[in-house]
C-alpha cells in the first residue's frame, strides 16, 4: 500500500488517531440498531409481562369493585387465603432457620461432603415440584412408607394442612441458602473470629457479628422463598386432595374457580397473587441496592 | 506474662505446618516471626491465640496451660492481617465489642465504657472518627482501630498478624515507628508476624525465623544479621552473595579455582559461599581470594554497583557488587575481590 503525504504525520499520532476512532466505535451503534434491540425488548415485555398483568386486574374489576370484595370475602376465598398465608409463614420461618444454618455451615467451616451438601440444597430447584409433591404421597399416603403407621396413631398428614406445609418447605428450601452462602463465603470467618478473640460466646458473635452482616442477603432471601411459597402449585396440588374450604390454597383455588368458569372470582383471587408479586418486586429491588452498598443503613 | 511453646505439631492434611516448635517469650518483649509465606508462622500465631489447636505439644502463659482454654478466655488481643474490623459497626461501637460482650456481673457501666474508648481511641489519635464506618478509613486507620479494639479487653498478650502487610510502603514504615513506640508505652508481651525482614529487625527486640514449620533461629535482630545459623537465614535475611563451592581436605574450591580461604569450621562436600555485599573489599587483580572482570558499572547514590565476572566455575559466574564512589572502575577491568566476613554452609539435600 501507497500513502503520500507532504508532511508526514508522526507514527504515534497515527495511532492515537486510530483508536479514538475505533473506540468511538466500539461504544456507539448506529441509532437504528440501537432502536431495533431496544424496540424489541419493550414489545416482548409489553406482550409477555404486562399485557397479562393488566388483564389479570381488568378481568377481575370486569363486574366492579363491589362484586370484587364480595368474591373475596366469600369464606371459601378466605379459607385458601388463610391456607396461604399459614403455609407461607411456617415454610419460610422453618427455611430461614434452615437456610441460616446450612449455610453457615458451608461458608464458616471444611468438612468432607460439603460439594455435595451443596448440591443436595439444589435438588428442590432441579426437581419438578409435581414429583416433590408424589415425594411425600409416597412417605405418608395410605400405602406408602410411613402411611400404615400415621393412620394406626390416628395422625393425618396426606391432603390435610402439614402435607401442604412439607411440601411447600420443600420446594422452597433453596431461595435462603442459595443467597446466604457465597454472601458469608465472600465475608469469611475472620470477623467471627475477631469477636471471639474479644471475649464474645458463640451466641453473642451471631447476634451481633454475623446475623447483622448477613441481615440484607437473609431479607432478600426470605422475599423470595415467601413469593414462592404463596405461589407455589405443582407440590401442593398433588398433596392438598382439593378439599374446598380446608386444604385449598390461592393457586389452586384460581384452578377451581377457572375450571368451573367463575372468571371473575378466579381473576379476583389471582388479582391478589398478582399484587403479592408486585410488592415482591418492588422491595426486591430496595434490597437489592442495600446489599449492593453493602453497608449499615444511614442511621447517622 | 511470659509464652512459653512447647513440641507444637501442627499438619493440614498431608502438610506439615509446624514441625516440632518451641518458643519461649518473655514478659514485655516485643517478638517478631520472620518468615517466607507458608514457613508457619501465622499458624504458629493463631495457635497461641486459640484460633487454631495444634495435634500435639503445649502452650503455657506464665506457667498455665493455656490449650485448655478457649480464645475468648485467653485475654489475647488479636489484630488481623485484614483488620477484621465489624463492617456493620461504628469505630466507637467497634472499639467497644470487647467490653459490651463481657458477662453482665463484670460488665463496665456505659459511662465506664465510653471513657475507656475514648481513652483508647485517644491512644491510637483517631478519636476524631468514633463515628465512621471501616468502609469509610484508609488501610492505616482501620489497622489502628482494630489495635485499639484488640487492646479494649486489655489483654495480657498481643498478637498481631501480618499488621502492616495490607498497606502502602509509606504508611507502613510510619506504623511501624509508632508500633514501638507503642510498644513501649504500654509495654504488653507482644508477637508479630511478618514476611518482611526489615520490619522484623526494626520493630522487634527479637527475632524468632521460620522455615518450613521449623524455627531457624532465634536471636536479636543484630544477631540473626550479623551471625546467620543457617543458609536459609542468610539468604533470606539481608543481601548475600551466594556461590556454589566444594570444601575438600580443609580447602574451598570455585569450579577448578582454589580459594584462600579459611575452611576449618565448615564440614566438606558440596557447600555454599555467603558475603554480605558490603564485606567484600575491591582490589587490583591477585589481590584477593575472588577475582573476576568488570561488565558493567551503575553509578547511583553513595556507591556504586558493578557486575563481575568470576573466573571460576565454568563459563564463570556473574555477582553483583558495591564499590565505593572514588574507585575507578570501568567494563573490561580486572579485580580482585577479597571477603573480609563470609560464611560456608554444607549443601542440605
Amino acid at each position: 500500500m501507497t500513502v503520500v503525504t507532504t508532511t508526514p504525520i508522526p507514527r504515534f499520532e497515527v495511532a492515537a488517531r486510530q483508536t479514538a476512532k475505533s473506540r468511538r466505535d466500539v461504544r456507539s451503534e448506529p441509532w437504528l440498531v440501537r432502536w431495533l434491540i431496544i424496540g424489541f425488548a419493550v414489545t416482548f415485555l409489553t406482550v409477555f409481562v404486562v399485557l397479562p398483568l393488566m388483564l389479570v386486574f381488568s378481568e377481575a374489576f370486569a363486574k366492579g369493585i363491589g362484586y370484587y370484595l364480595q368474591t373475596l370475602s366469600d369464606p371459601e376465598a378466605l379459607a385458601a387465603i388463610r391456607l396461604t398465608l399459614l403455609t407461607a409463614a411456617i415454610s419460610v420461618g422453618l427455611n430461614l432457620v434452615f437456610g441460616v444454618i446450612a449455610a453457615w455451615a458451608i461458608a464458616k467451616f471444611e468438612f468432607r461432603g460439603k460439594t455435595f451438601l451443596v448440591t443436595l440444597i439444589d435438588l428442590p430447584f432441579s426437581v419438578s415440584p409435581v414429583i416433590s409433591g408424589l415425594v411425600f404421597v409416597l412417605l405418608f399416603g395410605a400405602q406408602g412408607f410411613f402411611g400404615p403407621w400415621l393412620a394406626s396413631h390416628g395422625i393425618q398428614i396426606l391432603f390435610a394442612v402439614p402435607a401442604i406445609v412439607l411440601a411447600t418447605t420443600f420446594v422452597t428450601f433453596p431461595f435462603v441458602a442459595r443467597e446466604l452462602i457465597p454472601l458469608m463465603q465472600e465475608q469469611g470467618a475472620q470477623e467471627e473470629e475477631a469477636a471471639i478473640s474479644l471475649g464474645a460466646s458463640g451466641w453473642q458473635t451471631f447476634w451481633r457479628v454475623t446475623l447483622p452482616n448477613i441481615k440484607w442477603g437473609l431479607l432478600y432471601g426470605v422475599l423470595l422463598c415467601n413469593a414462592r411459597a404463596m405461589g407455589e402449585f405443582g407440590a401442593v396440588s398433588v398433596v392438598s386432595g382439593h378439599i374446598r374450604g380446608e386444604t385449598n390454597t390461592m393457586p389452586l383455588l384460581v384452578e377451581i374457580l377457572y375450571n368451573e368458569y367463575q372468571m371473575v372470582a378466579a381473576f379476583a383471587i389471582a388479582s391478589l397473587l398478582a399484587f403479592l408479586a408486585l410488592v415482591t418486586l418492588v422491595v426486591k429491588t430496595i434490597l437489592e441496592s442495600q446489599i449492593k452498598e453493602g453497608r449499615p443503613p444511614s442511621d447517622d | 506474662m511470659t509464652i512459653e511453646v512447647r513440641n507444637i505439631i501442627k499438619r493440614f492434611g498431608s502438610f506439615t505446618a509446624l514441625d516440632n516448635v518451641d518458643l519461649r517469650v518473655d514478659t514485655g518483649e516485643l517478638v517478631a516471626l520472620l518468615g517466607p509465606s507458608g514457613s508457619g508462622k501465622t499458624t504458629l500465631l493463631r495457635i497461641i491465640a486459640g484460633l487454631d489447636w495444634p495435634d500435639s505439644g503445649s502452650v503455657a502463659f506464665d506457667g498455665e496451660d493455656a490449650l485448655s482454654r478457649g480464645a475468648g478466655e485467653r485475654h489475647v488481643g488479636f489484630v488481623f492481617q485484614h483488620y477484621a474490623l465489624f463492617r456493620h459497626m461504628s469505630v466507637f461501637e467497634n472499639v467497644a465489642f470487647g467490653l459490651r460482650v463481657q458477662p453482665r456481673r463484670v460488665r463496665k457501666s456505659e459511662d465506664q465504657i465510653r471513657a475507656r474508648v475514648k481513652e483508647l481511641l485517644d491512644l491510637v489519635q483517631l478519636d476524631w472518627l468514633a463515628d465512621r464506618y471501616p468502609n469509610q478509613l484508609s488501610g492505616g486507620q482501620r489497622q489502628r482501630i482494630a489495635l485499639a479494639r484488640a487492646l479494649a479487653i486489655e489483654p495480657r498478650i498481643l498478637l498481631l498478624d501480618e499488621p502492616f502487610g495490607a498497606l502502602d510502603a509509606k504508611v507502613r514504615k510510619e506504623l511501624r515507628k509508632w508500633l514501638r513506640t507503642l510498644h513501649e508505652e504500654i509495654h504488653v508481651t507482644s508477637l508479630f508476624v511478618t514476611h518482611d525482614q526489615e520490619e522484623a529487625l526494626e520493630v522487634a527486640n527479637r527475632v524468632v525465623v521460620m522455615d518450613k514449620g521449623r524455627i531457624e533461629q532465634i536471636g536479636t535482630p543484630g544477631d540473626v544479621y550479623e551471625r546467620p545459623a543457617s543458609a536459609f537465614v542468610h539468604s533470606f535475611i539481608g543481601e548475600s552473595i551466594v556461590l556454589p563451592v566444594e570444601v575438600r581436605e580443609g580447602r574451598v574450591r570455585l569450579g577448578d579455582r582454589e580459594l584462600a580461604l579459611d575452611s576449618s569450621d565448615a564440614r566438606p562436600g558440596p557447600s555454599k559461599l555467603f558475603i554480605r555485599r558490603h564485606d567484600l573489599a575491591i582490589g587490583p587483580a591477585g589481590s584477593g581470594a575472588l577475582e573476576g572482570a568488570v561488565k558493567h558499572v551503575r553509578s547511583f547514590g553513595p556507591t556504586q554497583r558493578a557486575d563481575v565476572l568470576l573466573n571460576a566455575g565454568g563459563e564463570g559466574t556473574l555477582i553483583e557488587i558495591d564499590a565505593p564512589r572514588d574507585r575507578e572502575l570501568k567494563p573490561g577491568d580486572l579485580v580482585g575481590l577479597q571477603p573480609r566476613r563470609y560464611r560456608i554452609f554444607a549443601e542440605t539435600a
